[in-house]
């Protein structure tokens, strides 16, 4: 039984056939309609977050399942001081697959130690979020036609963005890939990610202004500062307006750059960016949906 | 010189950092043994100049080797039989060490539950850095451990 923690669990080839699977059911939504009949997915979400759960709800829903779950703690039994690996013996009986958000760090991995079926890592606090990273890269692989041998910017809260995170680690398993960090000071990325980046001598530029660098980018990953990793409400203050990507700056861009953002978005992209093409962040959303549906039949095993 | 008598049976512990045998007596629980234990504190070293000892008389298997390596690799481990140096046990890093050290990372779920166990791993041998198995966090207080 195969659990997803982190985009690494699977190589590049199983990833290639997870986006491959993607694809087909991108094209023939109606031949996978019934595919998961008679299957059950417990979304147990210990902190709130619509999309990513609504997403998974989709997915299962998409491929003809059912789903149970809840969407805070407050309304599990965690409130009432039950441990993750009790919930998850418990889950194990009701359903087939679970996908858990919480906001402790390793809560998922916990669950999959003592779980009776495959566990999916929905986000766990400022760790690992590894559907946004599949997301991520099925995105640039349908969009750009392939991964590697781009220059990619990472922009915003580098240091707490566990997407961004999860998405260099995942990156760098493909050739040619340049990264240009864009953040303050004090949101930079953590030194084991560039310690990473040096030992497999993969070029990166740790900047602060983003027109600075504009011009070189073919994709630009886009950020927000996220209120709730924070400890001091004061430097949320300072920094959450720190970058605004506008008309202005995207006129410094190539043609053909891509703008992704795993959104929610609060103002750190204008919205009257919304509708150049190069803004790729809801097309992004659409093949969330499809990623998340090839990864339950993947983990279920079910092949159609 | 002050001169310490030989063991039948045991083990010596070599080129410790001086003035840190105390805290390896206590790491290795040495204190819960009912066997003699000599501490001799800044003995005299070519290669160190001054260094720690600890002579412990019992079995070598009631020695735990892994916390000793993850503590300080460096040290000699002598297995004495019969009063002699029968073999020396070289120390390699654990892959894996459980309840030795906690997890200081406030988002980790070891922090609200205490039943689990505090696991670290090697990530990268070279620069000899432990991560926590469940959030990866960086064990960065292995020079204090000793």
């Amino acid at each position: 039984m195969k659990h997803l923690m982190s985009p690494m669990d699977f190589s590049v080839e199983e990833l290639d056939k997870l986006f491959d699977l993607a694809s087909s059911i991108e094209k023939n939504p109606a031949k996978y309609a019934h595919a998961c009949e008679g299957k059950i997915l417990a979304t147990c979400f210990y902190e709130p977050s619509t999309r990513t759960r609504l997403s998974f709800e989709s997915a299962m829903t998409r491929l003809g399942g059912r789903v149970i779950g809840f969407s805070d703690a407050g309304s599990s039994s965690a409130a009432k001081g039950e441990s993750v690996s009790d919930t998850i013996r418990v889950i194990s009986c009701y359903a087939d697959i679970c996908a858990m958000r919480h906001p402790k760090e390793g809560a998922p991995m916990v669950a999959a130690e003592r779980s009776l079926i495959p566990v999916i890592n929905a986000g766990d606090g400022g760790h690992q979020h590894p559907t946004q990273t599949l997301t991520d890269l099925l995105t640039i692989r349908n969009l750009k036609g392939q991964l590697g041998g781009f220059t990619i910017g990472l922009c915003g809260d580098l240091k707490f963005g566990r997407t961004v995170h999860s998405l260099i680690r995942a990156l760098v398993r493909y050739p040619d890939i340049r990264f240009i960090f864009i953040s303050p000071e004090e949101l930079r990325v953590p030194d084991y990610i560039t310690d990473m980046l040096k030992s497999m001598d993969i070029p990166y530029e740790e900047v602060i202004r983003l027109e600075n660098v504009m011009p070189r980018l073919d994709l630009l990953y886009m950020t927000r500062v996220q209120k709730e990793r924070f400890f001091n409400e004061e430097d949320y203050i300072r920094l959450k307006d720190f970058y605004i990507l506008d008309t202005a700056k995207m006129e410094l861009a190539k043609k053909d750059m891509l703008v992704l953002h795993p959104l929610p978005r609060v103002n750190e992209i204008s919205v009257e960016l919304d509708d150049d093409p190069r803004a790729a962040y809801f097309k992004q959303a659409q093949y969330g949906v499809y990623v998340r549906m090839a990864l339950i039949l993947t983990l279920l095993e079910i092949t159609v | 010189m002050l001169n310490v008598g030989k063991i039948e049976e045991g083990f010596v512990l070599d080129h410790i950092k001086a003035g840190k045998s105390l805290s390896l007596y206590e790491h290795l629980q040495l204190d819960k043994l009912d066997c003699t234990v000599a501490i001799i504190k800044n003995a005299r070293s070519n290669k160190m100049g001054k260094k720690d000892i600890l002579k412990v008389e019992c079995d070598i298997d009631m020695l735990d080797l892994d916390i000793l390596a993850f503590i300080d690799h460096n040290i000699t481990v002598n297995v004495i039989k019969n009063g002699e140096i029968v073999a020396k046990k070289e120390l390699v890093l654990p892959k894996q060490i459980k309840n030795v050290i906690k997890c200081r990372n406030p988002r980790c779920i070891t922090s609200i539950e205490q039943e689990l166990p505090h696991i670290f791993v090697l990530a990268d041998e070279e620069k000899e850095i432990y991560r926590c198995k469940y959030c990866e966090e960086k064990y960065t207080e292995r020079s204090k451990a000793l």
